[in-house]
């Protein structure tokens, strides 16, 4: 999959929610129920223990961005929902992967790996473990360039996003909030 | 002082003024069975889990109240799942509480157990399971404030039977600590001023306006407001399938139901109106027919209490998120201030006198029964209705008898029609007419039923009889699965697939009188009205009266699945005027 010519059809909804069992069922659940597309997601605990945040991207082309966001505002769990526009907010993405190097290989990978700023996580006899954080974009192209060398194994987490930081007027990321 | 899990379960659902549940007990939840023997809570003892689930739905509906349906784990729950997607699909408030294996058994395929929250996770407005006895009280406040407020719907409790063991402290949750545990719910139930502003201004410019009444204005208890609005204004009214008796069926402005067997009259009037007011209804398929040639010339105002059905099917040009009783009756203040001040509506007079032309020229019709020829169903509501004591209330199944009920029945009041419309859950009317009955003693409850349909739930009538609950039954015998027969003459070319039941069996009378009711049959027009006078007259047990009637008469007016409106099938006798309606 070209994760790149997709992007314009993405979207990315923060999600935060109380923490409680089930909770990523319910919202799993409902994007099933509902023949709604994941992209992509990332769950963890937010700043508030008793709240975590999904960040997840959704594929617009195949369902409505405001049926979803109106759907998932109606489980008693959802707490707050911010729909991230990609030029307004900061996107991040951890990649690990596993290159099969032979001897010669390994000191392009390595290059490689250098030159996007990643590191070096393990190195076997006849293969190295690199990774790499950054906007998904850069994790795209990275990938790219890995693949000519031959991926054993390959993970990616899923963006997470917040707001950027606005710092001449209020944010322009579209809240929905109970209350 | 210490209590039990079990003790405060109870004691929950008595300080949320239950005062009656329906169900039926089993391993997991039978702790919580034991201290039901001290309470003020009448519980009704049901044959089958599902019917629990109808009757408190059927109770819901004519009290306003949420209805409590109360069984144990596994099979119980699974039986459960029909009567809660059923409350779901209808925005009926209930609470279901189902027993569960032990904490500690979860997860080892214990027996009787399965994963109710996870299965019922869909079909629900929210469920849990309560892991420690002293979440109860939270959780059953919560579940009932969830199933009451908003949208409402269904909930569901799974109490695992070591937490209704265990011991527990008392203690009854404030409001605040309630709203405070729910940060995520927080429904919108004051409509946008600028947007009542905005719909009262389209409502005076429109010259053909209709008002569009769901459901969710009876749910709001708007009924009220709504003849306020519709008189205020002028403007004629339709009340779809889970509306009816939101206007009176007899009030000059109600054109009755829209919809695939909805009456020519109000089905052109949307096709036809530059304006839909939709109040509380949610554009279902039913209603709207083939959706790109559903009223190509209406702007529509969308009142809705839940976001999400505003634009789901039919992008409003006025949306409005807010209960539909604050919105009309703020939406009439807005009106009567616009009038005040000078703002005229527009003439309305040429739609008014196409709409009485329209009801002139397409009333509801059949052809009646030669005598000694088969009884038609529609005879037999019209003697039903006719003879039907002030108040009565009238439930019913899914199918072919369920559209006749709706056409040919008189509505004259709010809350005196229980049906399953979303879901279309064949088996409906007798469980869900008898929790009507348990929620209103004092008024005649009758269900009318298909013979398809009663052989899935009949067996509650048992219960009904036990408990002394005397509702009347009217079986429409085609010996067919009636409205799949029409489907199959219509559009399979008369190829009829597995739709004969049978003209023999099963003997209805003699089944009803087996299940301590009083059994009738009726074969010839003449014997329907003395039959319905004598169960009418009959107060101390149910009544059986089974109708045997004519399997080739069809629902007419019908918009065939997946056609326009604007192609709607007319009863034969006035199918050649058919152009008027365009």
């Amino acid at each position: 999959m070209n994760r790149s010519d997709k992007r314009t059809t993405h979207h990315i909804l923060s999600v935060l929610v109380q923490n409680r069992p089930g909770v990523l069922a319910r919202v799993a659940g409902l994007f099933a129920r509902r023949g709604y597309n994941i992209f992509s997601l990332a769950v963890a605990p937010a700043e508030n223990d008793l709240q975590s945040r999904i960040t997840i991207v959704v594929d617009v082309e195949t369902s409505p961005l405001e049926q979803i966001v109106k759907q998932l505002f109606k489980l008693i769990d959802v707490v707050k929902i911010s729909e991230l526009d990609p030029a307004d907010s900061v996107e991040r993405e951890l990649l690990l992967a596993t290159i099969r190097s032979v001897p010669d290989a390994r000191s392009q990978v390595i290059e490689l790996t250098s030159i996007f700023e990643g590191k070096i996580l393990a190195v076997g006899v006849d293969a190295i473990t690199v990774s790499l954080e950054g906007h998904p974009a850069k994790l795209d192209d990275f990938e790219a360039l890995l693949d000519g060398y031959g991926i054993v194994e390959l993970q990616r987490t899923g963006r997470v996003a917040l707001s950027k930081l606005d710092r001449t007027a209020r944010a322009r990321a579209t809240t929905r909030k109970a209350g | 002082m210490k209590i039990t899990g079990a003790q405060a379960l109870i004691r929950a659902l008595e300080h949320e003024s239950v005062d009656v549940m329906f169900g039926l007990p089993g391993g997991c939840i039978l702790p919580a069975y034991d201290p039901l023997l001290e309470s003020t809570i009448r519980h009704i003892l049901v044959r089958h889990e599902q019917g629990a689930g109808h009757m408190a739905q059927g109770y819901a509906h004519v009290t306003g109240r949420p209805g409590v349906a109360m069984v144990t784990s596994g099979p119980a729950a699974t039986n459960m799942v029909t009567p809660l997607c059923d409350a779901y699909m209808d925005s009926i408030p209930m609470v279901a509480i189902t027993g569960q294996v032990s904490t500690t058994a979860i997860g080892s395929d214990a027996f009787q157990e399965c994963d109710t929250v996870g299965i019922t996770r869909s079909v629900t407005k929210h469920n849990e399971l309560v892991m420690s006895a002293d979440d109860i009280p939270m959780l059953v406040r919560q579940a009932f404030h969830i199933a009451t407020t908003g949208r409402p719907g269904p909930t569901l409790l799974d109490v695992p039977k070591d937490v209704l063991q265990a011991q527990m402290t008392w203690h009854w949750p404030s409001d605040d600590e309630v709203a405070a545990a729910l940060p995520g719910y927080r429904p919108t139930t004051k409509g946008h001023q600028k947007m009542i502003k905005q719909a009262a201004r389209l409502i005076l410019a429109a010259e053909r306006p209709v008002l569009y009444v769901g459901g969710g204005v009876l749910k709001a208890r708007a009924a009220e407001a709504l003849r306020e609005l519709a008189e205020l204004t002028g403007i004629h009214v339709v009340t779809t399938l889970m509306a009816r008796g939101a206007l009176p069926d007899d009030h000059p402005l109600c054109l009755g139901m829209p919809g695939m067997h909805g009456n020519a009259t109000a089905v052109a009037a949307m096709q036809r109106a530059d304006l839909l007011i939709a109040l509380g209804a949610r554009f279902d398929d039913r209603v709207t027919g083939r959706l790109d040639g559903f009223a190509p010339d209406a702007k529509v105002i969308h009142v809705d209490i839940d976001p999400a059905e505003q634009g789901k099917v039919r992008r409003p040009d006025v949306p409005i998120v807010g209960d539909c009783r604050y919105v009309i009756e703020h939406l009439v203040t807005a009106l009567r201030q616009m009038m005040e001040s000078g703002n005229e509506q527009a003439d309305t007079s040429a739609w008014k006198s196409r709409i009485s032309g329209w009801q002139e020229q397409f009333p509801l019709t059949y052809t009646p029964s030669d005598s000694g020829h088969a009884l038609k169903p529609q005879f037999c509501l019209e003697q039903l209705r006719d003879a039907a004591p002030e108040g009565t209330i009238l439930a019913s199944g899914v199918g072919q008898h369920q559209m006749w009920a709706s056409q040919y029945w008189n509505f004259k009041e709010p809350y005196t029609w229980v049906n399953s419309g979303g879901l279309g859950t064949m088996g409906f009317a007798v469980p869900a007419a008898i929790g009507a009955k348990v929620g209103c003693p004092d008024r005649t409850v009758w269900a009318v039923d298909g013979d398809g349909c009663f052989q899935m739930t009949a067996q509650e009538l048992v219960t009904a009889s036990v408990e002394r609950i005397p509702v009347k039954i009217g079986i429409l015998n085609n010996s067919y699965l009636g409205m799949v027969r029409q489907w199959q003459e219509m559009f399979y070319d008369e190829r009829y697939s597995e739709v004969y039941l049978s003209t023999e069996l099963p003997d209805f009378v003699k089944w009803a009188e087996a299940m301590g009711c009083v059994g009738i049959r009726v074969e010839s027009p003449e014997e329907v009205a003395p039959a319905i006078d004598k169960a009418n007259s009959i107060n101390d047990r149910p009544v059986v009266v089974e109708f045997r009637v004519d399997a080739s008469e069809k629902v007419f007016p019908m918009v065939p699945a997946g056609a326009s409106n604007d192609d709607l099938v007319l009863p034969a006798s006035q199918s050649a005027q058919g152009a008027a309606l365009r």
